[in-house]
């Protein structure tokens, strides 16, 4: 039981999704049930794992006995197990949050949705703890596919963003692909570790250019890094908002940590960062992205839209991070996967509310009253846009303490430049966004007019906010901003730092 | 002098605890507005009560630290009540007392909304200020520094008005960019010196710089707490964020927020930089210049304003600099001075926003033109303002004059003869700019007969109470808080062994 | 030189399928034509790990009693196409999760013609 730990949580996410339709045939009210189970038990012995790699050290399991380089191996480092924690917590908050959700973005669709987000979440943890290419290639799919899906059951546009995105997902994923078969040919192997102790002898080789070049472009259109981003605005704007809340934190997280376990722990520092600069060009690139996402966040009107454009940004800044290939970078981008996932799934999470309760999450309309009848989703929204800007103690001011650290280290002062221009113009748009739901009057009640249909009469409770499940994760994902704010030394200390790529 | 002997003790966690628990019980006891006041005056007493402790171990050369945990991989949240702390943190929380009382009389006076939210912040900003000022190394600066910025922000914006949240906006603009510079700088600190801990003579030690570097770093802290100490051409937010109501203008734009400014701006120079380093790259004949300027510039530019509470807030700019002019110097007698005038400015600019908002609630009254015969009907408030008027002009028997005295004697030891003509202009200007207000208010008659009297006795007592510590100071700065012992031990310090 | 343009002709075709099934998925607006894209797109990247492990003299790597384990080299290597057929079934499903999603649109929009289906998005 033990000694399989790594292969249990994407096993048991798989085996699940697929009994949930068999199960919720005829009632479909066990589906979400089932779910939560699922996810729960996932977030268990993530975290029980993420122990047992800090006590013990590296964790493998081999698939039907076969050592590897020939069999399939699952490996639980620092990096790949926190990571999987990230995952499966985030998960987990946005499941608990969806069920007070999904009847009314999603009616009737609960058990294709359920379904979907376990594959979803299967397909996330296998990516992160398998250590064979192939295998990844195989886990991203089922990830990507079931990603298309959850896009796609949104409202009227969201089949079109949908289609986009997987025409995009396929381009990066078969890249990916073709990558993997450049690297297979000179190597002969597929396991990350053998490749790593192989990669050395041929690095000479151009066909390892070419593998590395299209296996960092496919896995840069899943993260949406600047330029290859076109498909995601679109993708989180239209899908439902608890799709969106799952996607933004986890999808382009879980891309983001492919490319740091292809660049720094297959291919090696040195390859990627001096033989072959392509470290370089993610920098510049997050950099651009970084501006560019945050400018039109700016111009949004939409708050989904905005926050998916300031996604673009974030993800530019784990970019930078990766970019930078030195140790302060590493753990700036590393902290950021998991702040940015704390963030936005908070945002979201918020975002969902306000369309459930007002039907909309149009900017221009927002105003004091919100506040009034969202109180603590509001403030969770405001917490994580401190966050976002990034003062402290809140986690995000940490991820840009560390990548404005990794930036001085490398000398680069553009990078840091852009790194606090960036945070200035996340206050343009968060504050923006805060000065009318606490400031602007609301309009005067013209007659008739009632945005929510059960609007008005509801009976208020003690804490304000009558739906505990849509309340009590926004405010327990956002409180912990603060707290991983002010412990992510430890982060930093036992998990991070454990597992800086050699070379850096 | 002896190395001072650093003690743990959770007196300064507290101190700066304490306000941050009475905001959530003032946010809980948000019907009640006896109890929200209760909290309020409680924090601060026990606030002050802290400090106050402190204050012997700090004479003695007795460090209290408390270390919290890291919250960087080799640098730790941590307080430290040095001197030059426990001397900010007494004139903020022993402020706050004051301003305690004097806001319920203002928010009841005035029947102003929210005034649940109004407490809160308070208390938060005044925890980020305490913090401020036992902060022991830079991020923990920064952390609190940054938690001040956004606390102040709800009472900057208290009005809701248009005028108020443009002002709001500006406010944030400027210190969120001076954080983001704030933040650079520290990072950069952190990998020249490979620490951040503040030390008195600089942090640097041995490092080796190239002068371009040095100058950009500096540049980049003053830029960063330039701004809250209002440094021309930073200044621009502090006379904009007077909208705020006369309490927060009076306690955190007199003393909190910009104190914090300038109190950074000490720290930089003093245990930053450290005068060795500032002397070897000229960085103090930029900043003395730079604070020279705002010093006359500010006093010029205060004689256009009729709004009151606008002709103050240019005041406030043109006497931090004098505390930035201090710093610059660098001299035993000017860093004495410059210290001292953070405490003396705090008590006589208080007076003035206090008879300010006085007379705003009694008599709806903004304008300096509007202020014919004001004196008649309050003597006592329009007294307290002479005083601080005639303080700030340096005149003595008021503490104005001991801090300027001190400047004017620190210029001398530097062997600078332009920070003392300055100092002498800018006293006549001060003059020049508050006599109108005091010959309109007791010389001119009213052209209608004011309606009411003095305010209610929660405004006019405090106002009192500054006013006359204001003239006690200048009698003895030594007395109770022992403000000369602490500014004299900071200045020497800082100075250590160097000889300017 | 004509050794490297005719020695490689295998590559050669998959490049240039490769760009073909690009051009489709990208620049052809209907949205069934960029499926027939991404279908070709898939294809030749499947012939490429195919073709990568073409070997001479060599036969199907089952056991052959005559030429026995000793001499590996004379069987072909079994993994590239086991992971194509790992990848033809990632293509199956990832075609049919599109062309579902296509229908969707269809039912939408009724068209699956990429401009108009612009307009009709702007104006609903």
């Amino acid at each position: 039981m033990l000694h399989n730990s790594p292969a249990l949580v994407p096993l048991l996410l798989l085996s699940t999704a697929i009994s949930i339709p068999v199960l919720a045939i005829k009632k479909a009210k066990v589906a979400y049930p089932l779910a939560m189970a699922a996810s729960l038990l996932s977030v268990v012995i993530s975290c029980y794992n993420v122990f047992r790699v800090w006590g013990n050290g590296p964790l493998t399991y081999h698939f039907g006995g076969w050592f590897p380089p020939i069999g399939i191996e699952y490996v639980l480092d620092p990096l790949s197990s926190f990571i999987a924690v990230v995952v499966n917590v985030v998960a987990f908050f946005v499941l608990w949050h969806s069920s007070g959700i999904q009847g009314r973005e999603i009616p009737g669709k609960s058990v294709p949705y359920y379904a979907l987000t376990l594959l979803f979440l299967c397909g996330a943890n296998g990516i992160i703890v398998t250590g064979d290419l192939f295998n990844l290639y195989v886990f991203l799919e089922i990830f990507s596919l079931s990603m298309y899906g959850l896009i796609g059951i949104g409202e009227k546009q969201a089949p079109v963003a949908a289609f986009r995105y997987l025409i995009m997902g396929t381009i990066g994923a078969s890249f990916y692909l073709l990558g993997l078969g450049f690297l297979y040919i000179v190597t002969g192997s597929l396991n990350m570790a053998d490749v790593r102790n192989i990669l050395p002898l041929v690095y000479g080789n151009p066909a390892v250019a070419a593998a590395l070049s299209f296996m960092v472009i496919g896995m840069g259109i899943k993260m949406a890094i600047f330029p290859l981003h076109g498909w995601l605005p679109d993708a989180y704007t239209y899908a439902p908002s608890t799709s969106s809340a799952l996607i933004a934190p986890i999808g382009t997280k879980v891309a983001a940590y492919v490319i740091i376990r292809v660049l720094f722990f297959v291919f090696g520092v040195k390859f990627v960062s001096q033989s072959l600069p392509i470290t370089d060009l993610i920098a510049w690139l997050a950099a651009i992205g970084i501006l560019y996402g945050s400018v039109l966040a700016m111009a949004q009107k939409e708050l989904k839209r905005m926050l998916a454009y300031s996604s673009i940004a974030q993800i530019g800044y784990i970019g930078l991070g990766i970019g930078l290939a030195n140790p302060l970078g590493y753990i700036g981008a590393v902290l950021h996967i998991l702040n940015h996932a704390f963030m936005k799934g908070t945002l979201f999470l918020v975002a969902a509310n306000l369309r459930k309760r007002f039907g909309h999450s149009d900017i221009s309309r927002f105003d004091a009253s919100y506040r009034k009848k969202l109180p603590w989703s509001m403030a969770a929204f405001t917490l994580a846009a401190l966050s976002m800007i990034g003062l402290p103690p809140t986690a995000g001011f940490f991820s840009k303490w560390y990548l404005a650290l990794g930036a001085i280290d490398k000398g680069n002062w553009v990078f840091l430049a852009v790194i606090l221009i960036s945070s200035l113009l996340n206050a343009v748009y968060f504050f923006r966004i805060l000065e009318k739901v606490y400031l602007a009057p609301p309009p005067a009640p013209a007659a008739g007019e009632n945005l929510s249909p059960d609007g008005e009469k509801r009976k208020g409770s003690l804490i304000g906010e009558e739906e505990y499940s849509l309340m009590m994760p926004v405010v327990i994902l956002s409180f912990s901003l603060l707290l991983i704010g002010l412990w992510n030394a430890n982060i930093v200390k036992e998990v991070i730092q454990r597992i800086i790529p050699l070379g850096m | 002098m002896t190395s001072p002997e650093i003690y743990s003790s959770t007196i300064p966690l507290y101190a700066v605890l304490v306000s941050l628990i009475a905001a959530p019980l003032i946010m809980l006891s948000s019907r009640h507005a006896i109890l929200r006041e209760f909290w309020t005056l409680a924090a601060s007493i026990i606030k002050f009560s802290l400090v106050f402790m402190l204050l012997p171990g700090a004479l003695a050369g007795r460090i209290a630290a408390f270390t919290f945990w890291e919250i960087s991989p080799g640098i730790s949240l941590a307080l430290k009540a040095d001197q030059f702390g426990v001397f900010f943190a007494l004139i903020a929380s022993g402020l706050w007392i004051l301003t305690s009382i004097y806001s319920i009389g203002y928010v009841r006076g005035l029947k102003e909304r929210k005034q649940t939210r109004y407490f809160a912040s308070f208390a938060v900003c005044l925890s980020a200020t305490i913090g401020v000022a036992f902060a022991a190394n830079l991020l923990t600066f920064v952390f609190f520094y940054e938690i001040l910025t956004i606390a102040t922000y709800p009472l900057v914006i208290h009005k809701e008005t248009k005028i108020a949240i443009s002002a709001g906006r500006k406010y944030l603009v400027y210190t969120l960019t001076a954080g983001a510079l704030l933040i650079a700088a520290t990072a950069w600190t952190y990998r020249i010196a490979g620490t951040l801990d503040f030390r008195a003579g600089g942090l640097f030690g041995d490092a080796s710089f190239s002068p371009a570097a040095i100058t950009a770093l500096f540049l980049l802290f003053i830029g960063g707490v330039g701004v809250k100490a209002a440094v021309m051409p930073l200044h621009s937010w502090l006379p904009a964020a007077m909208v705020a109501p006369t309490p927060v203008s009076a306690l955190l734009h007199a003393v909190a927020v910009v104190k914090s400014g300038v109190f950074g701006v000490v720290r930089v120079v003093g245990f930053v930089f450290g005068p060795a380093l500032m002397h070897q790259f000229g960085l103090n004949i930029f900043l003395a210049t730079v604070a020279g300027v705002t010093i006359i510039l500010a006093s010029l530019l205060a004689f256009q304003q009729d709004n009151l509470k606008q002709r103050l807030a240019y005041s406030t700019v043109g006497h931090l600099s004098y505390i930035v002019l201090g710093a610059a110097l660098l001299s035993p007698a000017s860093l004495t001075g410059g210290l001292l005038h953070i405490a003396n400015h705090a008590t006589m600019k208080i007076t003035l926003f206090f008879c300010a908002g006085a007379i705003y609630v009694r008599h709806h009254k903004e304008k300096i033109s509007e202020l014919d015969g004001i004196g008649r009907v309050m003597p006592w408030t329009m007294g307290a303002f002479t005083v601080g008027a005639v303080g700030l002009a340096g005149i003595p028997p008021i503490s104005g004059f001991v801090s300027k005295w001190q400047l004017g004697l620190g210029s001398l030891q530097a062997g600078e003869a332009l920070p003392l003509a300055i100092l002498v202009l800018s006293g006549l200007l001060n003059a020049g700019y508050f006599a109108p207000i005091i010959y309109r208010a007791f010389l001119k008659t009213p052209p209608v007969p004011y309606e009411h009297g003095e305010a209610s006795y929660a405004m006019v007592i405090p106002l009192l109470i500054t006013a006359l510590l204001s003239l006690l100071l200048g009698l003895n700065p030594d007395l109770f808080f022992h403000f000369y012992r602490l500014a004299a031990a900071v200045s020497g310090s800082i100075l250590g062994g160097i000889v300017p | 030189m004509t050794d490297f343009i005719f020695g490689h002709y295998v590559y050669w075709s998959i490049i240039a399928l490769l760009i073909i099934g690009l051009y489709g998925m990208i620049f052809k607006n209907n949205l069934a034509k960029k499926l027939i894209g991404m279908t070709i797109f898939q294809v030749s990247i499947i012939m490429f790990y195919v073709a990568s492990a073409v070997k001479w003299s060599a036969t199907v790597p089952v056991l052959d009693p005559v030429t026995g384990v000793v001499d590996a080299a004379k069987y072909i290597s079994p993994l590239q196409h086991c992971l194509m057929l790992t990848a033809i079934v990632v293509g199956v499903a990832t075609s049919g999760v599109a062309f579902s999603l296509a229908i969707v649109i269809y039912r939408h929009y009724k068209t699956l013609d990429e401009s108009v289906l612009m307009e009709r998005m702007k104006s609903s």
